[in-house]
């Protein structure tokens, strides 16, 4: 029996996922999309289909601006694989995945992996605690759910999402006692010569002023330059605690919703073992990409956020560049169609991409969060301390594979995707050396842990990925 | 430890029930496994296998696996699995005991 096979399969349904799936089938491909959600829209258009009115209205016109991808995603030709986890993809592209419990392979000519972002680890004393949360969490049940943080809120961290959690929370009726900013006055100096640049694009700019004022009106006190966080609680969170204004303060709190910027989710690529580089001005690694999103890998693409933090809107016009990169290598279109067809999205990709540098400067993560006293957790699930990681370091471990080994730090169910860029910078420390020579864990198929029962379906002889969607 | 939105426009629907380790909770439509548990006020989550430390959800986007909880017998991401009526939910209270019983 054969194996099922596509002309392209895009895995992850968010703006680029979408985006590149609209732009393959559009175009001649037979196209496939999974993800992991029950839904199309990723996380920053999650729910968009089944979002009241009311709620839609709260969340605003940028989110709305999904509804569009999801409708022409619907009325496409594609073929859509939700609650599917894909959990091994191999470089001659052939697709191990889960859906209602049960496995299947599928071969693909091209892959575009729009996995997206994810927030930044905060490990600060008492992250841990029932209560503290990523402020990206409070979106998404917002979003999902239409349901917010109960009793005292406090937002603690740094970039644009803070913020916009905190106006969307505060419509929604929440209580947020307190917003805490953690970037140093430096980042000011450093983010001004990246002015010029963003004011060329200056919708962004006009959208974060926007959001202070706001929150300023409403009176929210508003702590800036913090530094020394906490968490204080014995069961849950019950306060936070820091240093401003010249002291220490300690405002009580029931939730207590962290954030320093996101980062790409690099996982399929880790697995794919296709190059990465260090970012120095994100502080994260991402993958290295040709200007048709292709990797290190021959016909594996990368769009969205996965590819490098620059946005919705962005995402969208890399999926699309992607796609027709696809279609060009499988012959589909010819040279200058790609090139005309994607011209538009090039330059929408230049302008969403300009306000990033000002940004990225303006609020790079403390010092202090990137190098976590010893006694902060840094491994969420095997419960390894940033202490423990120094003295493995100077015990003569080299790298974050070889942490593994010494701790089990990174070897949890999460497979390292919180602790992963904490260790790496903790060793590049420690080590002395750059973050890009440290490198990063070794990530190994399955993507996320299945069951032994999922497999039952996966011999040689029955693999047709026929019934696999029933 | 989280609370459902008063809507202007839309009464709150009535809902469904599922089981957490025995008691009823209320879910709504569309709502995640881990969110209607957090509507509900459940703490913790669970106590970590290594220590016995409580843990609620982090991101709940499928990464951190701090909301894992055992549904009809698997272990899951409560946050990536839409809740049902009737589920039957169960929270891990540290580490698995290799010679019990099963």
């Amino acid at each position: 029996m054969t194996t099922r096979e596509c002309d392209l399969l895009v895995i992850g349904g968010g703006p680029a996922g979408m985006a590149a799936a609209n732009a393959g089938a559009a175009l001649g491909l037979k196209t496939l999309l999974m993800d992991e959600q029950m839904q199309a829209g990723g996380q920053i258009y999650r729910n968009i289909n089944g979002v009241s009115g009311h709620l839609g209205a709260l969340l605003g016109p940028d989110y709305l601006h999904g509804r569009e991808l999801a409708a022409r995603l619907r009325g496409s030709a594609v073929e859509t694989h939700f609650g599917t986890l894909v959990w091994e993809v191999t470089a001659d592209r052939e697709v191990s995945a889960q859906k209602n419990g049960q496995s299947f392979r599928l071969r693909a000519k091209q892959i575009i992996a729009a996995s997206g972002a994810m927030e930044r680890a905060s490990p600060v004393p008492g992250w841990t605690l029932p209560g503290v949360m990523n402020a990206g969490a409070a979106q998404i049940a917002l979003k999902s759910g239409a349901s917010l943080p109960a009793g005292r809120v406090v937002l603690a961290g740094g970039g644009p999402l803070l913020f916009l959690v905190a106006c969307q929370l505060m419509d929604a009726g929440a209580e947020i006692t307190a917003i805490v900013e953690t970037s140093p006055a430096a980042n000011l100096l450093r983010a001004l010569p990246h002015l010029p640049t963003a004011l060329t694009a200056p919708a962004y700019l006009i959208k974060g002023l926007s959001m202070m004022r706001k929150i300023r009106v409403a009176g929210i006190p508003w702590f800036r330059q913090a530094s020394a966080l906490s968490i204080d609680g014995r069961q849950q969170v019950e306060a936070v605690r820091f240093h401003s204004r010249g002291q220490d303060q300690r405002i009580a709190a029931d939730v207590v919703l962290l954030h320093h910027g996101i980062i790409p989710n690099t996982q399929i690529g880790r697995m794919l073992r296709i190059e990465h580089a260090w970012n120095q001005g994100q502080l994260c690694w991402h993958p290295i990409l040709d200007s048709w999103g292709e990797t290190s890998s021959p016909g594996i693409r990368i769009a969205g956020d996965g590819g490098g933090i620059a946005g919705a809107l962005a995402a969208e016009a890399s999926g699309m560049i992607a796609a027709y990169g696809a279609a060009y290598t499988l012959g589909k279109i010819t040279e200058p169609e790609r090139d005309r067809g994607t011209a538009m999205m090039r330059r929408l990709l230049d302008r969403h991409r300009r306000i990033r540098p000002f940004l990225d400067a303006l609020y790079q993560p403390p010092e202090w969060l990137l190098q976590p006293s010893d006694d902060v957790v840094v491994c969420r699930c095997e419960e390894v301390t940033a202490g423990r990681i120094r003295k493995m370091a100077s015990q003569g471990c080299t790298g974050p594979n070889q942490t593994k080994f010494f701790s089990r730090c990174g070897m949890g169910p999460c497979q390292g995707r919180i602790c992963g860029l904490p260790v790496t910078q903790i060793l590049a420390r420690e080590l002395r050396r750059d973050p890009g020579e440290v490198g990063a864990y070794r990530i190994r198929p399955p993507l996320k842990p299945i069951p032994i029962g999922s497999l039952a379906a996966l011999d040689s002889t029955t693999t047709t990925g026929d019934d696999y969607g029933n | 430890m989280f609370k459902r939105m008063q809507s202007p426009v839309a009464p709150e629907q009535d809902g469904f029930e599922l089981c957490v380790d025995g008691t009823p909770i209320t879910a709504q439509n569309g709502e995640t496994v881990a969110l209607a548990m957090l509507n509900a006020g459940i703490v913790p989550f669970r106590h970590t296998a290594v220590s016995g430390q409580a843990r609620a959800p982090l991101c709940l986007m499928g990464v951190c696996f701090d909301c894992m909880v055992e549904i009809d017998g698997r272990l899951v991401q409560s946050c990536m699995v839409d809740a049902r009526p009737g589920m039957r939910v169960t929270l891990l209270t540290g580490a698995r005991d290799i010679g019990a019983a099963e």
